[in-house]
C-alpha cells in the first residue's frame, strides 16, 4: 500500500519581493517537514504573489541550481518533494505563469500555464505568454499532473492529463472570490470545489487543489485546500481564509479500486475522440455525418 | 423563465456574515499592507457611513477608528444624534467640526451660488477635514459610498466620494441595508430615507426620482446580470425609466476614472505604467 502524506499550503504573499516570499517558501518547508509530508504544494505564483502587472519582468526567475531563488528551493527538495509557483522567463525573453516541481535537487518538471484569463477582472495575457504543452510526468509517488488555475476551468487540460496517465493532480491557483449572494461561500469558490471533485470523480484520479489567501488591491483570494480521491470523496479542506497548512495521508491505491470498480479510463475512446476533434476542426480526411439517402419505394 | 421581480430580489439578498468577514478582513488587510492600524471615517448620521465605522470597529477595535461629525449650520439636527448613536454604541474615537466656518466666507464672495454648488462646496470641506486628522490620527480615510451611489454618479468629485479604500462599494444600497442589520447598526439610522442632508427636506430618491429599491433591480440586471436594456422590460421596468438610468451611468462615468493624461511618450502614467496599488507591499 502507497501512502503519501500530501501538505497544501493556503498562503499570503508579498507582492512582487521575491526573497521574502522565499523565505515564506522555506519556512513553510520546514513545517510541513515536521509533520512528515512528502510532498508539499504551493499556490499560483507563491514566490510572487499575483497581481503583478508591469512587475512581471522585474520578479522573473530561472528554475536552475545557479538561480539564487531556486538554488535553495531545490536544495529543500532534498528534504521533500516540492512544487513552487512563479513567473519564469525563457532564453528568449518571454515570460510565463510557471509551476515546478521539485524533487531530490532535481527540477522533475516544469508546467506553464496554458490558458490565462484575459476578461473581467483579468489581464494576464497582457503581461505573460501562453504556455503550449500539457504533460504528466513520473515522480517517486506515481504519475502526476500539474495545472494552474484557469487551466482546469477548461476541461481539456485535466482530460488530456489523465489520457497521458495521470493519477495524482496537483492544481494551484490564485483565485479571487466573487459573486455574493444568500451562501456561505462566494459563488466561484463553490464552482472551483465543485469541478474538482468532478474530475476526480470523472477521471478516478486524486485531484489536489490548493489557492492563495489574503488581499491584494480590491481582490481577495480565497484559500479553501481541498483534496478529492478517486471515488470524488473530500479527504480534507482548509479554511476559507487565513494562512494554513492542510496535510492529509493519502492512499494512492485507491486508484486501482476505483478504476476496478468504474472502468472509464479503460474504456475511454481516445482515438475516436480525436477523430471527431478533426472532424469539427475541418481537417483534411475527415467526414461529416450525412443523412441517409432517401429511397424510392 | 418568466421574468420575475422575485427572483431579482433574491439575487440581491446577500448573506451578510460573509459579507463581513470579507470586507473587515479588505479593511485590516489593506490597510496593514500599508503600515496603517487605524482608520478616519466621516459620520454623517446616514447609513452607509454608520456601515463604514462599525466594519472598521470589528476590523481594527474601536480605540483605531476615528468617527468625525461635520456638521454645516443648518444640518438636522437628527443627523448629528444618529452619528452620536454608532458613537456610543461601538465607543469609536470622536471629534465633531462645524464646516459652516470654512464654507461661509465661500458663500459670501460668491451671491449667485446654488444649493448644489454650496452642497459641492460642503462635501469638499469635509474631505479637507477628514484628510487633515487622517495624518493626525494616523489613520486612512474610509470610503463610504456604495454600488448604487457609484454607479449613478451621485457623489461629490474629490468630496465625499475622496477616500484611501472603500468596503461599501461593492454593495447596493438595498443590500448595504441588510448588512447594517446584522451589524445592529441602530434602527432609525436604517429605516430613515436616505439623504445627503445638503439642504432642508434634501431626500436622494425625491432628488433621483425614483427609489433605491427599484434602481437597484434594474442596475443588477444591467450591471451585474449584463441584460440588454431591451430585455430589462419584460421585468416591468418602462422604457422611459431603463434610458433614464442608462444615460445617467453614461454621463457620470467620469467620476468612476481617473482624468486620463495625454499621452506623449512611450510609457505613461495612467495608460501603459502599470503597477499594483499594493506594489511590494
Amino acid at each position: 500500500m502507497t501512502q503519501l502524506k500530501l501538505a497544501l499550503v493556503q498562503m499570503d504573499t508579498v507582492l512582487g519581493d521575491v526573497d521574502a516570499n522565499l523565505a515564506k517558501h522555506l519556512a513553510w518547508v520546514e513545517a510541513a517537514g515536521q509533520q512528515a509530508a512528502d510532498l508539499i504544494v504551493f499556490p499560483e505564483l507563491s514566490l510572487t504573489g499575483y497581481r503583478l502587472m508591469d512587475l512581471v519582468p522585474d520578479v522573473a526567475r530561472r528554475p536552475r541550481p545557479d538561480d539564487p531563488t531556486f538554488g535553495p528551493l531545490l536544495e529543500a527538495s532534498r528534504q521533500l518533494d516540492m512544487v513552487v509557483s512563479f513567473v519564469e522567463e525563457d532564453e528568449r525573453h518571454r515570460y510565463y505563469i510557471a509551476a515546478a516541481y521539485l524533487s531530490a535537487g532535481q527540477l522533475v518538471h516544469l508546467h506553464r500555464k496554458v490558458y490565462l484569463p484575459t476578461y473581467g477582472l483579468f489581464e494576464e495575457g497582457r503581461f505573460l505568454d501562453w504556455g503550449d504543452q500539457v504533460q504528466a510526468f513520473d515522480t517517486r509517488f506515481g504519475r502526476v499532473g500539474l495545472l494552474i488555475c484557469e487551466d482546469f476551468w477548461h476541461v481539456s487540460p485535466p482530460y488530456l492529463l489523465w489520457l497521458d496517465g495521470a493519477e495524482i493532480m496537483l492544481f494551484v491557483s490564485a483565485s479571487p472570490v466573487r459573486g455574493l449572494t444568500e451562501a456561505d461561500q462566494l459563488g466561484s469558490a463553490v464552482w472551483v470545489e465543485r469541478i474538482n471533485q468532478a474530475y476526480a470523480s470523472l477521471f478516478t484520479t486524486f485531484v489536489a487543489h490548493t489557492n492563495r489567501v489574503g488581499y491584494e488591491d480590491s481582490l481577495n483570494l480565497g484559500g479553501r485546500a481541498t483534496i478529492f480521491d478517486p471515488d470524488g470523496v473530500r479527504l480534507a479542506a482548509g479554511p476559507k481564509e487565513g494562512e494554513g497548512l492542510v496535510v492529509a495521508e493519502i492512499d494512492l491505491g485507491q486508484v486501482r479500486r476505483s478504476r476496478l470498480r468504474l472502468p472509464l479510463l479503460r474504456d475511454e475512446r481516445a482515438d475516436w475522440v480525436r477523430r471527431q476533434l478533426d472532424r469539427i476542426l475541418g481537417l483534411p480526411g475527415s467526414t461529416a455525418w450525412q443523412p441517409p439517402e432517401e429511397t424510392d419505394s | 423563465m418568466t421574468a420575475s421581480l422575485a427572483w431579482v430580489d433574491e439575487q440581491l439578498t446577500i448573506n451578510p456574515e460573509l459579507a463581513d468577514r470579507v470586507l473587515t478582513g479588505f479593511i485590516r488587510e489593506e490597510l496593514g499592507r500599508h503600515g496603517f492600524e487605524r482608520a478616519v471615517v466621516g459620520l454623517s448620521g446616514g447609513i452607509d457611513s454608520a456601515v463604514a465605522c462599525v466594519l472598521s470597529a470589528r476590523a481594527l477595535g474601536p480605540e483605531n477608528v476615528l468617527a468625525i461629525r461635520l456638521p454645516y449650520r443648518s444640518s438636522s439636527p437628527e443627523s448629528l444624534e444618529h452619528a452620536s448613536l454608532v458613537i456610543d454604541q461601538w465607543g469609536v474615537e470622536q471629534l465633531t467640526i462645524e464646516i459652516t466656518g470654512m464654507v461661509e466666507p465661500l458663500f459670501e464672495q460668491l451671491p449667485d451660488i446654488d444649493q448644489v454648488r454650496r452642497g459641492n462646496a460642503m462635501a469638499r470641506a469635509r474631505m479637507i477635514v477628514l484628510y487633515d486628522q487622517s495624518v493626525a490620527f494616523k489613520g486612512l480615510v474610509m470610503g463610504t459610498g456604495n454600488k448604487t451611489e457609484l454607479l449613478l454618479g451621485y457623489t461629490t468629485l474629490y468630496g465625499d466620494s475622496a477616500c484611501a479604500i472603500n468596503p461599501n462599494g461593492d454593495l447596493y444600497k438595498t443590500q448595504l441595508r441588510q448588512l447594517a442589520g446584522w451589524l445592529e447598526v441602530p434602527a432609525p439610522i436604517i429605516e430613515k430615507p436616505p439623504s445627503a442632508d445638503l439642504w432642508q427636506g434634501q431626500t436622494d430618491e425625491g432628488e433621483l426620482g425614483f427609489t433605491y429599491e427599484q434602481v437597484d433591480r434594474l442596475l443588477y440586471l444591467l450591471v451585474d446580470q449584463r441584460y440588454r436594456p431591451e430585455d430589462c422590460l419584460a421585468y416591468g421596468f418602462s422604457e422611459t425609466f431603463v434610458r433614464q438610468v442608462l444615460a445617467r451611468v453614461r454621463a457620470t462615468h467620469f467620476k468612476r476614472v481617473l482624468p486620463p493624461i495625454a499621452k506623449l511618450s512611450n510609457r505613461t502614467v495612467g495608460v501603459d505604467f502599470l503597477y499594483p496599488r499594493d506594489w511590494g507591499t
